[in-house]
């Protein structure tokens, strides 16, 4: 065996990450981890809890509620967004002057700031003076998006559309662009159709964005906080309060530390679930192909 | 029998194909050589099908294919990527041109094991692509077409994304593994001794032109104008302009008074003579007699090789030469040149006199 040489100077370079990771990272999250199983009424007294926070969070229907509106809002727009996604891109010319002309349309609602989007779709959708909200009722439908959750839940998930399928065509297109003319070439000459093109050249090639653009679009979703905020502020009732804004309202609204930090601890460890398990298919994927 | 009449193909503005006709017997091996950009590519889309010509017909066994969708013309085609379906393991690649044409399983799987055995791919049948060297991708490309039993197999530069170990090995087998099946082979390269290594005929392409069509040898021994001469010449023709009069060739302030017999009975006037470049000796001999004057530009050793470049008269001309010489650049050098070498163009490019020993090909 090859002995190692040893350099323990290495470990000192290492130093100024470790004191980034510390100070923006590791310090605030075992605050959080602090404020979820103590209890504490005036500063600088805590009496620790242990679990009762985390048995409280996990038992409230209220969690339960905020969580299944969060997945139910989250798997809706995965299943519009990236099949979208890639059928605009499918949709998009290849070459000529109008690539830059779509690229830049599409580019166009990833530029606009989550909360302006929010006030922007907010006065849109208004039953009495928003082109939308106004329009709907003009085709004979009762649309109120400040009374009614079926509404409010089409504004969101309509916003949201709007503002990030673009990124799904973005990445979409780039996997399609790195396919070689060849191939189509290739297909044509064995007698293959346009879905078989679609089905067997195509989609494998962009697979790997694709996983990437999942990803993308499942923590996006999951941490969506901005634009309901802006756009119901979690109405009408709780019907579009997600996971994010419940947090909030239990940390900021109700002054409860403690099931706000468990809950953020709940929510952390989830999406870290979430991002892990994509994470490991994408390494799969990567042997295969 | 394959066979291109009059056929041109304008995209844009640009002429891609300029008149071409050519004829391609059944189990015919042919090349086509030419830079990059000269319309390899395109002319075997137009065989293919891919494209419609602008003008002119193609015709199979005396009928025009014209109206004929690409699915229904039964051809292969490799290409300078390796194209294979990235998510199909390789057995399922190499099946899926007969799955598409609905040929039974079991005629399919011998068919499959056949090709693999052939191209050396049976112990990878299993692997998906991109767990392949690059080799054995292109071999897969090469089983897909070979299954597909198409009477016209395009391959375009097939074996220039190999290493060069590979494209020898793969060059020697190629032709081979086509050979029994009938088809009409046709083969796109830049590079003259692949077209020379391969055999067959050849036709040189030039700016969309065909300029030359024959038997390879042929094509190289007696190119009819100095661009085929060019393209069938890699490192290019040396040439120089130079006048006959009387026994004499006179270029620069040389003058040659002991020229071939056949040289002799051109008649007196301008010309164009091109020499290969490994027809240049840096030594004289009894047959490289004409001495000329050249400054060393650079020089480039390959190990078993020398190419030296100069300046000769103001004509930029490259020496090729067996072993290792040492020159420096900026060294003023006499090359020596055998007359009985030299190719003569008139001053319309066409050829007037190839050399003696190559006339009869």
């Amino acid at each position: 065996m090859v002995a190692k040489t040893v350099n323990q100077r290495a470990w000192f370079l290492v130093l100024p990450v470790l004191f980034i990771v510390a100070l923006n990272a590791i310090i605030p999250l075992m605050t959080v981890v602090n404020y979820s199983i103590q209890d504490t009424f005036s500063p600088g007294v805590f009496f620790f809890e242990g679990t009762k926070w985390y048995q409280e969070v996990l038992s409230s229907s209220r969690f339960h509620s905020a969580l299944g509106r969060q997945f139910l809002f989250t798997a809706i727009i995965l299943a519009i967004e990236i099949p979208l996604g890639v059928a605009v891109a499918l949709a998009m010319p290849r070459t000529g002057p109008w690539v830059s002309v779509c690229l830049v349309l599409m580019a166009l609602p990833l530029l606009i700031p989550w909360n302006v989007v929010g006030a922007m779709w907010n006065i849109f959708a208004l039953p009495d003076i928003g082109l939308l909200g106004y329009g709907l009722n003009w085709l004979g439908f009762d649309y109120n998006y400040t009374q009614q959750p079926v509404a409010a839940w089409f504004t969101v998930v309509l916003m949201d559309v709007w503002h990030w399928t673009s990124l799904v065509v973005l990445l979409a297109y780039a996997g399609l662009s790195s396919i070689p003319d060849a191939y189509y070439q290739a297909a044509k000459i064995d007698g293959a159709g346009r879905f078989a093109v679609f089905r067997y050249i195509q989609l494998p090639k962009m697979k790997r964005v694709l996983i990437i653009a999942l990803l993308l679009r499942f923590m996006d979703s999951f941490m969506i906080y901005t634009e309901p905020f802006v756009l119901t502020g979690g109405g009408p009732g709780n019907s579009t309060t997600f996971l994010s804004i419940d947090l909030v309202k239990a940390a900021i609204g109700e002054f409860n530390l403690g099931i706000a930090a468990a809950m953020s601890i709940l929510y952390f460890l989830m999406t870290l679930l979430v991002c892990w398990v994509f994470y490991t298919l994408m390494m799969r994927g990567e042997d295969e192909t | 029998m394959l066979e291109m009449i009059n056929v041109s193909k304008r995209v844009g503005n640009e002429l891609h194909i300029d008149n071409v006709s050519l004829k391609f017997e059944r189990g015919s091996l042919n090349v086509l050589l030419g830079p990059t950009l000269a319309g390899k590519t395109s002319l075997m889309r137009l065989m293919a099908g891919l494209d419609r010509p602008s003008s002119g017909d193609i015709q199979v066994d005396g009928k025009s294919v014209l109206g004929m969708q690409v699915r229904h013309r039964n051809v292969a085609m490799v290409y300078q990527q390796f194209i294979n379906y990235p998510g199909f393991s390789v057995y399922d690649n190499i099946a899926s041109p007969m799955r598409l044409a609905g040929v039974d399983t079991a005629k399919l799987d011998k068919r499959v094991r056949e090709a693999a055995d052939l191209l050396r791919l049976t112990e990878y049948l299993d692997r998906m692509p991109l767990q392949l060297s690059g080799g054995q991708q292109q071999r897969t490309a090469i089983a897909r077409a070979l299954v597909k039993q198409a009477d016209l197999v395009l391959l375009d530069e097939p074996l220039a994304n190999l290493d060069y170990k590979l494209r020898e090995e793969l060059r020697v087998e190629l032709p081979k593994i086509f050979a029994q099946t009938g088809a009409i082979l046709l083969y796109a390269t830049t590079e003259p001794h692949e077209a020379l290594l391969l055999g067959g005929q050849s036709a040189t392409l030039h700016q969309g032109k065909v300029t030359q069509f024959g038997k390879t040898i042929d094509v190289y021994n007696n190119p009819q104008s100095l661009t085929t001469a060019q393209t069938f010449s890699d490192p290019p023709f040396n040439t120089v302009a130079l006048t006959k009069q009387g026994g004499e060739l006179r270029f620069g302030n040389a003058n040659v008074a002991n020229i071939p017999q056949k040289i002799n009975a051109l008649n007196d006037g301008d010309y164009t003579a091109a020499v290969r470049p490994h027809h240049l000796s840096l030594a004289p001999s009894e047959k490289h007699s004409v001495a000329v004057q050249a400054e060393v530009g650079t020089s480039e050793i390959t190990g078993s090789e020398t190419f030296v470049h100069v300046n000769a008269n103001g004509n930029r001309w490259v020496v090729l030469t067996h072993g290792v010489h040492r020159v420096n650049p900026g060294e003023q050098i006499t090359l020596y040149v055998d007359p009985a070498s030299l190719y003569l163009f008139d001053h319309q490019q066409s050829l007037v006199h190839a050399p003696e020993q190559y006339a009869q090909g």
